[in-house]
Parts: structure tokens; sequence; C-alpha cells
């Protein structure tokens, strides 16, 4: 497999650098107004002027799609870290604190494992109405426990080795053996991991606002794209392809850059995957 | 040998087409209830399935909207319109065996009038003082005031006539004395009905067995009218596929007509809806004909008040505030609202509504208002919007029959309009049993309505019908929600 | 064992308990009335107040919390608000379309994973090999709704060889069986993608072992090989990931029965939430807690199972 390494870190990087940039250059400028509606220039076919063409109410699809980019990135991002940081922070409590606090978080993490994420989300979203926040609150609360389970696994592991008991047996506090020590340590576990979150963020953001619990019009998404392109099947199924291929170069692209990552920071656990 | 062949194959086909006419149907249906008494729960379909097929009423409404005869044979009204006396069928029964009689037509109007009963159209057995039997067939009902539409209301499923050994059961096994009998239901997927043999037009009704196909994915219900699975969908719920079935030569695509009228609802009792100028320059920026377009495909009637169009006393009062994005922005200039101010559309999850939205918030925006687009569950729509008044705007339908007393509700009712002088005008509507006068104060209601803005009107929701060329007697229009079985015929094709 | 099989069952009852709490507590506070939602928008709030009285509503939070749970040890799930029938019922008539469905899902992953994934172990880093797992991570990336559409729009848009969606009752077994084909594959395809890699790195994990090897020098037919002894050992990992998915493909099913429209008891749910219907809530998503709690614990006992070194000591 030694070849395909660095292959699944350029491929990964390259198809998250079209996601990001689309995303960021959305900002400033898309081929034609992403709002702007004119019934009349609907369901146009792909020309000049519309590359991917107009979808019902004849906004042009590539400047939604470059929209949508920015409300996949931009929810995944905040979650992930809202994510990596709670659950990042429970499992070093847990690892270095042990006994009753450490059954606690394990306990709580078995919780919010169990209970269907999807599930959770919908009635957040019936609780509060749907809203950018509400989706970053519902996915980092599947990620949480995650990154809780790993990075606790992985400071156990760094505990363990010599050269922390050697710093403990110096009588350095816990909290100082925990920032100089055990954090260097998890941060590339944590990196790899917050890169796989991320990938499974956007698919869950996609979900979401498939089910109209993700950001609202006009704000353009993936989901909600697909989700009024599927009425449309028989008329202009074009319309259902392309912010589904979106999502999916989207979670390609981090899901080999976390691969590649991983391959970079530890290659025995490589074939792990 | 080809010839014999040729010949017995065009024998049979003449035989199929002429001795044997299909002598049952399958109807396609977006909405699946989950209960069947229509007494219990408000669900349109229940109404659709059951009202006048399973469940029979005093009266029935007519396609045209008129009210004529059916549990009972015929009535008297008191010279001061507050006595009527109704004559009952003979010989009516239940499909659990039980006679009909006065007793269970009082026993089931008291049921609905009981202070602990929950039924979901409670408003129309208030007027009523008192149901009294006077003998096996003949029922006196003391109304407490003149109601106009009193005959019509009880035509409701919700004044269904039950066997009191049912009540029980009709959640899930509904008993009925109406030409179909409820066979079985598998939830989910189907409901069936077959026809009741004992039924006194039993000889009038071709159709033996009737069943319903729920099927609340547009694509999935084109796919089976096109394979020939279902033979009519009636409401069917995207008229952006109607081309391809009126296209097709198997289909007779109809755009009937709904008592539905499309609002873009303002809460008047909030923050500047309450300044008229506000309402009305809303209403100057609303283009109906882009909203029509984009979200219904064209098929819909613009209103400029709150009065379906194919309704006799209709005026066509769209033409009130034309769209003018110009004036719009005047007046908001003139009541102070400032450019760039954020208002909140609170949607439910219509297509109707949802498609709407996004256009009204283009067409908002160009008069200089920022509309805030909230997606919302039902349960939270009628939570936050309805009960709490907490919304700004929103976008609904209204598909009850002769509503123009919504407006006439207190400030408590989520439209938040309260107007001394409309209270006194439904009042004089709703005591008036002359029709042509009614039908006056009607046209200045609506009229009144439009003057003051009270909501963007915005289109009558249409009923569109996909129906198989050979099956008639389908209502394509429905002055109320009941679709009534006994009528439909399959015509022999050639 | 046995203290590990309490200690485990312990943890379970309270992650059971937990959620059943946090659902009533959410579909509490959640903004919706299910008297409103039955009733409609033109009852008067008098029958409003009724129905709420008949339903029990009028009750205070914690009182029907515990009814609840006094009837749950008893075995009763309670009545539905909006079907007005008792909610074993409703689940008991939708559990078999959705068992169907999470059955042929995990039958078709696994097949499908083990051939991909022994194809590649078998060819690896050669060009199979790296298709497969370039297939297998385009796999994962593909969301199942919009695999759903991508299949909807091929097979029954134009083709027309399957239906969009719905389905005609088990009375027609075929009509049942085509219905779920489109929804078995849409399930299956992310799951497989994932399955199949760990397959394929387990075996590959295994090759480095010596008795592999010692075989591999008797002369041994390499697929004798690759299926009767390497498969064997490397089951761990695949079980694990195995156990784990059939709960994902359980709750898969919630979207995919949305998407297809089947009533199976992921429809279920979600239209018990819109109806505020309580009672359903609470019994499905404590149905389907219940599943994924149960899995993974048997997840565990199989570790010891296939390999009694892995026997948890605690």
């Amino acid at each position: 497999m030694r070849p395909k390494r660095p292959v699944s870190l350029v491929i990964g990087a390259a198809l998250v650098g079209l996601v990001v940039a689309a995303a960021l250059v959305s900002l400033v400028w898309t081929p034609h107004d992403y709002e702007a509606i004119d019934v009349a220039q609907r369901f146009l076919p792909p020309s000049a002027e519309h590359w991917l063409g107009t979808d019902q109410f004849g906004r042009d699809v590539v400047s939604q799609l470059m929209a949508g980019a920015r409300s996949s990135v931009a929810i995944a991002f905040v979650a992930v870290l809202l994510g990596g940081v709670v659950g990042s922070l429970m499992g070093l409590v847990a690892a270095s604190a042990g006994g009753l606090v450490e059954d606690a978080v394990m306990r709580l993490t078995d919780f919010s494992l169990a209970f269907p994420a999807l599930l959770f989300a919908i009635m957040l979203g019936a609780l509060f109405g749907p809203s950018f926040a509400n989706a970053v609150v519902a996915i980092a609360f599947i990620s949480v426990p995650v990154f809780a389970r790993v990075v606790r696994g992985a400071a156990l592991q760094v505990r363990s080795q010599d050269y922390v008991l050697a710093a403990r047996a110096g009588a350095r506090t816990p909290a100082h053996i925990l920032w100089d020590h055990v954090v260097p340590n998890v941060l590339p576990a944590i990196t790899v991991l917050a890169t796989i979150e991320f990938a499974i963020a956007i698919l869950v953001e996609a979900a979401l606002s498939y089910l109209g619990l993700g950001v609202q019009p006009p704000t353009p998404s993936w989901g909600r794209m697909l989700a009024q392109a599927q009425t449309l099947l028989y008329l202009a199924p074009q319309l259902a392809i392309y912010p589904g291929l979106c999502i999916m170069i989207a979670v390609l692209g981090f899901n080999m850059l976390g691969d590649g990552l991983r391959d970079a920071a530890d290659p025995r656990l490589t074939e792990g995957r | 040998m080809k010839t014999i062949l040729a010949t017995l194959l065009l024998a049979s086909s003449l035989l199929t087409g002429v001795a044997f006419a299909k002598t049952d149907i399958s109807i396609g249906m977006q909405q699946e209830p989950t209960s069947l008494d229509p007494t219990a729960d408000a669900t349109a379909s229940i109404e659709t399935m059951m009202t006048g097929n399973v469940y029979e009423q005093l009266t029935a409404v007519q396609e045209d909207g008129s009210v004529a005869a059916s549990l009972a044979r015929e009535w008297t009204i008191s010279d001061d319109g507050l006595t009527y006396v109704f004559k009952l069928r003979d010989g009516v029964k239940f499909h659990d065996g039980s006679p009909l009689s006065a007793e269970t037509v009082k026993f089931s109007l008291d049921r609905a009038m009981a202070k602990d009963s929950a039924n979901p159209s409670k408003s129309i057995f208030e007027p009523i003082e008192s149901v009294t039997v006077v003998d096996p067939v003949t029922v006196e009902m003391k109304l407490k005031r003149k109601d106009a539409f009193f005959l019509f209301n009880l035509a409701s499923g919700k004044a269904s006539i039950m066997s009191p050994a049912a009540i029980a059961t009709n959640a899930d096994k509904p008993i009925g004395s109406g030409p179909y009998r409820f066979a079985s239901w598998t939830r989910g997927d189907r409901l069936t009905l077959e026809k009741n043999p004992d039924h006194r037009d039993a000889t009038g009704v071709q159709v033996e067995r009737v069943t319903f196909r729920f099927m609340s994915d547009p694509a999935a219900a084109t796919a089976a009218l096109m394979a020939e699975e279902i033979d009519a969908f009636p409401g069917f719920p995207a008229p952006e596929l109607l081309p391809q079935f009126q296209s097709d030569p198997r289909f007779s695509v109809n755009v009937g007509t709904t008592e539905g009228e499309v609002i873009l609802a303002f809460n008047n009792s909030r923050k500047p809806f309450t300044d008229i100028r506000v309402r009305q320059a809303l209403s100057y920026a609303i283009d109906r004909k882009a909203i029509i377009d984009g979200a219904m495909y064209g098929l819909a009637t613009p209103i400029g008040s709150f009065y379906p169009p194919h309704h006799r006393a209709y005026v066509d009062l769209t033409g009130t505030y034309p769209t003018d994005v110009d004036k719009a922005k005047a007046l908001l200039a003139e009541a102070g609202v400032a450019e760039g101010t954020e208002l909140s559309l609170r949607v439910p999850p219509f297509p109707y509504a949802t498609r709407s939205a996004e256009i009204i918030q283009s067409q908002f925006a160009k008069a200089g208002i920022q509309v805030k687009i909230e997606n919302v569950e039902w349960g939270f729509w009628l939570d936050e919007i309805y009960k709490k008044l907490n919304y700004d705007m929103t976008i609904i339908a209204h598909t009850s029959p002769n509503d123009l007393g919504n407006f006439a509700r207190d400030a408590s009712y989520f439209y938040g309009y309260d107007n001394a002088e409309y209270h006194q005008l439904w009042d004089r509507i709703q005591t008036e049993t002359d029709t042509a006068h009614r039908d006056e104060l009607s046209r200045e209601a609506q009229k009144f309505l439009a003057r003051e803005a009270v909501h963007g009107f915005l289109f009558q929701l249409p009923a569109l019908n996909v129906v198989r060329k050979e099956l008639t007697g389908f209502r394509m229009s429905s002055p109320v929600q009941a679709q009534p079985l006994s009528a439909l015929r399959w015509q022999a094709s050639n | 064992m046995t203290r590990f099989f309490l200690r485990r069952s312990a943890g379970f009852v309270a992650t059971l308990f937990g959620v059943s709490f946090v659902v009533f507590w959410v579909m509490n506070v959640v903004p919706g009335d299910p008297a409103l939602v039955i009733l409609g928008i033109d009852s008067t709030p008098e029958a409003q107040e009724a129905l709420r009285r008949l339903l029990g509503l009028d009750q205070p939070f914690a009182l029907r919390y515990l009814a609840w749970l006094a009837g749950m040890l008893v075995g009763d799930f309670g009545t539905s608000y909006a079907f007005r029938v008792p909610v074993a019922d409703l689940i008991v008539e939708r559990l078999p379309l959705t068992l169907s469905l999470a059955m042929t899902g995990m039958t078709v992953t696994i097949v499908l994973a083990l051939g991909l994934g022994v194809l590649a172990a078998a060819n690896h880093n050669r060009p199979v090999d790296w298709s497969v797992m370039l297939v297998s991570q385009v796999g994962i990336a593909v969301p199942a709704f919009w695999l759903s559409i991508l299949l909807v729009i091929i097979f029954a848009v134009h083709l027309r060889w399957l239906p969009p969606g719905g389905f005609p009752g088990w009375s027609d077994p075929l009509g049942a069986a085509r219905a779920l084909v489109l929804p078995t594959i849409a399930l299956a395809a992310v799951q497989s993608a994932v399955l199949a890699r760990v397959v394929r790195a387990s075996l590959l994990e295994v090759a480095r072992l010596d008795f592999v090897r010692t075989a591999r020098a008797s002369g041994l037919a390499r697929s004798r090989i690759l299926w009767l002894h390497m498969l064997p050992n490397a089951l761990v990992p695949i079980v694990t990931i195995v156990g784990m998915q059939f709960a994902n493909v359980l709750t898969g099913t919630i979207v995919i029965e949305n998407v297809f429209s089947l009533p199976g008891l992921g429809r279920l749910v979600f239209q018990a939430i819109s109806n505020r219907d309580l009672p359903l809530v609470q019994a499905l998503v404590v149905l389907f807690a219940t599943i994924v709690v149960v899995m993974n614990f048997l997840v565990d006992i199989a570790y010891g199972v296939i390999d009694p070194k892995l026997r948890p000591a605690a």
C-alpha cells in the first residue's frame, strides 16, 4: 500500500481544497445572484450563461451549489470544533481523573451513542425550530462521544508510557502532566479524527437540511436542494444529481484527507481501515 | 389457424369490454389519517373517504354546494328560523345491524354537543339549543339563534350519525349506515371499502370494491397511475407533473375548485402590521401571477379577498392592490418602516406554502423588506403560530367553507385581528337566511377585508384530479371534503 | 464473565432509562399540543381541553412519566394518541417490514463486503485492490438518501423496472419483494463499503501470521487458504463492525423508509413525532435504543466466543 498513501493525501487535499475554495469564493463572487428568482427562466438546460442550468425557480444552479458549499463547510466546521473541544476535554478528564468520573463520562457516551442521532436532531428541530445553531448542536452531539472515547483511549496509552510515569514521579501537578505530555501526544489522534468527523458532519448536515432542519431559505444548502429536487424527478432529474455529487465530493475529500493524515501520523494504523 | 386465433382474441376483448365491466376501483390518496372517526379527528382525508360513503349524515352537500336530503328524508323550518323538524328515512340499518332511529340521531348530536365532547368542529353545534325525539322517525331541533349554514353544516362528517354501539371502535373499524362498508385497513398502505348490499340505493351502486392507496410521494403516485395500479388521484400533490397526464390519452386531468383560500397571513396584533399602511404596502409588493406560476405552475386562480372564486357571491378584488413596488416602498416609508427591516415568515410543511414563501421573499426584497423564512413542522406551527401568535407572517390555506367568520373571532385568533364593524357584518351574514341578501352581505364582507388588507390574499387552492377516462361520476370540485363513491361508473371502453 | 454480564446489564438498563426520560421530557417541552394536532384549526378551545383530559394530558409531567414506566414494567406500552389503538399493536404491525429491510440490507452488506474484501486482499497492492478501495471510498461518501434518489431516477423513472416507492403489502409477495429491492441496495451500499475495507484490512493482518505462511508453504490452494484458514481468524474485527452496522442499518431504515414511503417503524416514528404522539414516540425511540445497546452487548459477548483470549476480565 505504500504508493497509495500520498495519493490519498493529495486527492483528499485537492477535493477539500475545491470545496473550501468554492465556499470562500461564494462569499465575494458567484456567477449569478443565487437568490434571484425568475420563474420564466426555470429548468433551463446547461448553457454558457448558466453552466449547470437553472432550478425550479429559475435560479442559477452553479451559484446555488457554491453558496451551498458555504453552508455545509461552515456548519461542519463549527460543529466539529464544538464537538471536538467538548469531547476531547471529556476524554482527557476521564483519562486523568479515573474512577467514578471516568465511569460517569463513559456511561454518558454510552447513552449518547445509544440515542439514534437522527431522532435527536429531529426532536431538537421540533423543539427550537430549524436553524444554523440547531444543526450545529445536533451534529456536535453526535461527535462528542466519539472524540471522548478516542481521546480517552489515546490519553490512557500515553499516560502509561515511561516518560509520563517519570513526570508523575517527579510530582508535577496533574494539569501540568496533561498539558506538557498528554496533550501533544494525543493531538495527532484528534486531528485525524476531526478530519473524519468533518466528513460525517457534512453527511449529517446534508441529511438534516434534506429533512428541512438545516439552514433556511434563501441560503442554499445541498440537502435542501436535493429534497426540493426529489419531487421533480420526472421533470428535471439533473437537479437531484448535482447537489448529491457535491456532498459526495466533500465527504470523499475529507475521508481521504483523514486517511492520508493518519498514515502520515502513524503508518502502523494504516491497515486498520 | 391464424384467423381463428385472431377471432378468438377479438371476441375475448369484446367480452371483457362489455360483459365484464370493471367493478372495482383504486384511488390514490396523499394523506393517510391516523383514525377513521371524523367526530374525533380533523384529518381531511377521513372526510374524503368516509363521509357519505361509510358514515351518513342528515343532509348531504352536492358538488355545486347545495344541500340535499340524506338520512333525513325531508325537513321543515319554522318561520322564525329557530325550529327544524327532520323526517328520517325508514328502515335504515347500520353496518352492525342496529337500526337508525330518532334516538340514534339524538344520541349522535348530543354527543357532539356535550360539554366533554372533543369533536373537531364543535362550533357547528354551538347554535343548537336542544334535540328532541318526536317519534321514531321524527327529530326536532331548536336553535338558540338563526344559523344560515345549519343544514350545510349538518352534512359534515363531524355531524355523522353513528351507531351508539360502535362509538368506541370507529377509530379503526368504522361502522356507519352508508352505501359502502369498511372492509380492511393496512396502515401505511391501503384501506378497502366494499359495497353495502343492504343500502337503500344499492341497486344504483356499480362499483363493488373501492381501495384507497396511500401515497405521499408524488413520484410514487405518478408511477402508480402510469402503471395503472390506481385509477384516480384526487388532490394530486404535484402540479408540475400534470402535463404528462394531460398528454396521456388514458387520463383526464381536471383542475377543480376547493374552498381553500391561500393567504399570506399577517399577525395583525403585532407591529408593524397594526398599521394598515404596512399591510397595504405588502399587498402592493405581492405579484400573484409570479407566485401562482412559480409555486403552482400556473394552476390556480388569484384572489383579492377571502372568498373562493367559483362561488356565486364572489367579487373579483384582485385589482385592489395591483403589483406596484414604488407604491409599496412609499407606503412603508410613510408608516416609518425602515428599508431593510426584517420580518419573519414561518412556513408550515405544505408544498404550496414552502414554494410560495421563497417567491414572496424575493418579491418583498424588492420593496426593501428582508423576509426571514423558517420552515416549521405542523405541530410547531399549530402551537407557536396558531395558538401563541408568535409570528410576523405565515402562509396557510383555509379550506373550510363559509369561513368569512374567521375575521370575526377576537384578537386571540391567530390573525390577531379584531374589528367591531366586521363583527357586526358577520353577525348579519350568519343569521341572514335569505340567500340573495346573504350573498350581498358576503360581497360587502369581501370588499371590507380587501380594503383593510388584513392579509396578503394569494390564490384559491386548486383541486388537481387525475382520473381514468373511462371513470365517470368522480367529483372534481370539493365544496366539502367528501368524495361520494356511489356515483362512480366504469364506462365500457372500446 | 458473570460479573461482566451483570455490569453491562446494569449499564444498559441505566442507558435505556436515561433515553426514555430524555425523550419523555423533550416531547413534553416541544412546542405542539397533541390535542390541537388531532382536532385541527377549526376546533374550539373547549374541545381541545376535553381531548387533553381524555388523553390524560392534564396530569402533571412526573405522574405521567411514572405511569408510563409502570406500564412498561408490565409490558403495556400505552395507547397512541393519534391512532387510538395500543402502541404495541402498531409496532407489531410495522415491525416485519423494518426487520425484513434490515435483514436483507445486512445480508447484502455481508455478502458484498466479503466478496469485495477477499478480492482486494487476494490481489493486495494490485489494480484490483486499488479499484476496490476506491469504490469503497466513494461508497462511504455517498449519502444514502441521495443514492436512493439516483436509484429511483434510473430504475423507476427511466427504466421503469421497479417501483419508486410505496409498499403493496405482504399479501402480494412479488410486489413486496420488488418494493424492497431499491431500499435494500441503498441501505447496503454504504455499509458494505465500510465492511469491505474492514474485511480486507483484517485479512491482510492475518496474512502476516505464521500459520498462513505454513499453509502456503505446504502448498494449499490460495483460495482455500483465504476462505478456510484466514477468514475465520480475521473474524473478530469483522463481527464487531457487523454488530455495529446492524444498529446502523436499523436506524438507517428511518431515512430509507421515508424516502421510499415504506410503512415501517422508521416512517411511524417520523409520523409520531409530527403528531406529538408521545406514547408512540416513546416506545419507538426506546425500541431503537434497545436494539443498539443490545447489539453492542452481543458484540462484546461474541468477542469472547470467537477468541477466548479477548474475554473481558472485569
